[in-house]
């Protein structure tokens, strides 16, 4: 990790759950931005989040980067005849008027080549692209590898 | 559909081939992540719940696993005598000192077995699980799985299967089912 990000990490620890923060670009919001522990670098971490279209006009998520990994991925967790896999996903919709997840058991930002093993209370930007929207950063939670969502209802931020 | 299941003759099962064995006729000799034996017989008498999975795996294993232990907390000491194993498909990387890792993250009940890959293999065909290694890029590999987790009562009969994307809220009960 280099010094800003490591500066970045600590400011963004210090002023917790910014999962629950809102980022929006054009007609999209972007929030719950999470992530999992992971026991050290050599396991792929994951990426959590929801986005909003409040637009008329469909959007997709087309891939996402971040100083976190060096091979961000897009995947789908897909359970066929009671076996998982999770196929890349080349592109995932955002379509006019909904919303999309990338939660648990589905979408999911598969982290691969992880500069640092993620540690439950750090925090790493990642930057969205959208089909039309463009591109969006986001910063994402470290929550424990139990964890199955931000609690943002919370209060207390 | 059960009853079927379990009817055999002495020298040839004749039952529904998609059904796990019944705990005490299966064959595997697996390592839990404390480096201690397990064998099928040593869970005679204790209900069971039982799942595959790996620790490379970032998404299905740990929703699993945080599922089952919301569940555990749920039934409080009444899962005290549950059996409750995650047999690692992976057993390359999930030696049982990286299963101990990974399971410390969730409810202690819960133990990691793994073992060579002949005996993962013989696991996976008592339990009708399946898996396969799924080549990627630079080297990496990830494992397709069965994702379900399988239920058996004390006497070793299968019981139940609890589907990845079932309704969560029925698996306490069909786990309360299994206990006594
Ligand atoms: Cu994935």
């Amino acid at each position: 990790m280099n010094h800003f990000l490591l500066a970045a990490a600590l400011i963004l620890s210090a002023s917790a759950a910014m999962a629950c923060e809102t980022v929006t670009i054009g007609d999209l919001t972007v929030e719950h931005a999470w992530s999992k522990a992971t026991i050290g670098a050599g396991r792929p971490g994951v990426f959590y989040v929801e986005i909003t279209n409040t637009g008329s006009t469909d959007d997709a998520l087309v891939g996402i980067a971040t100083p976190a990994a060096g091979m961000p991925m897009l995947h789908e967790t897909v359970v066929q005849d009671g076996i998982a896999s999770m196929p890349h996903a080349m592109s995932i919709p955002v379509p006019a008027g909904q919303s999309v997840q990338l939660s648990p058991g589905g979408y999911h930002g598969m982290l691969m080549g992880l500069t640092n093993a993620l540690k439950e209370g750090d925090s790493f930007p990642v930057t969205l692209s959208f089909e039309k929207a463009g591109e969006v950063t986001v910063n994402v939670d470290v929550l424990s590898l139990r964890a199955e969502g931000p609690d943002c209802a919370d209060a207390g931020q | 559909m059960l009853g079927v299941g379990a009817y055999r003759t002495r020298n040839r099962p004749a039952r529904n081939e998609l059904l796990p064995l019944p705990i005490g006729e299966m064959s595997w000799a697996l390592t839990d992540h404390q480096g201690r034996s397990v064998r099928p017989k040593d869970w005679a008498g204790r209900p069971v719940m039982v799942f595959f999975g790996f620790t490379w795996c970032p998404d299905v294993c740990p929703t699993t696993l945080s599922d089952i232990s919301l569940w555990l907390e749920d039934l409080g000491a009444d899962a005290n005598r549950l059996i409750v194993a995650l047999i690692s498909v992976d057993p390359e990387r999930d030696t049982p000192v990286v299963l101990a890792d990974y399971v410390s993250n969730f409810d202690p009940r819960i133990i990691g077995l793994t073992g060579p890959a002949e005996e993962v293999a013989q696991a996976a065909a008592d339990f009708r699980v399946t898996y396969r290694r799924v080549d990627k890029d630079g080297g990496d590999y990830t494992m397709d799985h069965t994702a379900g987790v399988f239920l058996f009562h004390p006497d070793g009969r299968f019981v139940s299967i609890i589907d990845f994307h079932e309704d969560r809220r029925f698996a306490v009960p069909k786990i309360r089912r299994t206990l006594s």
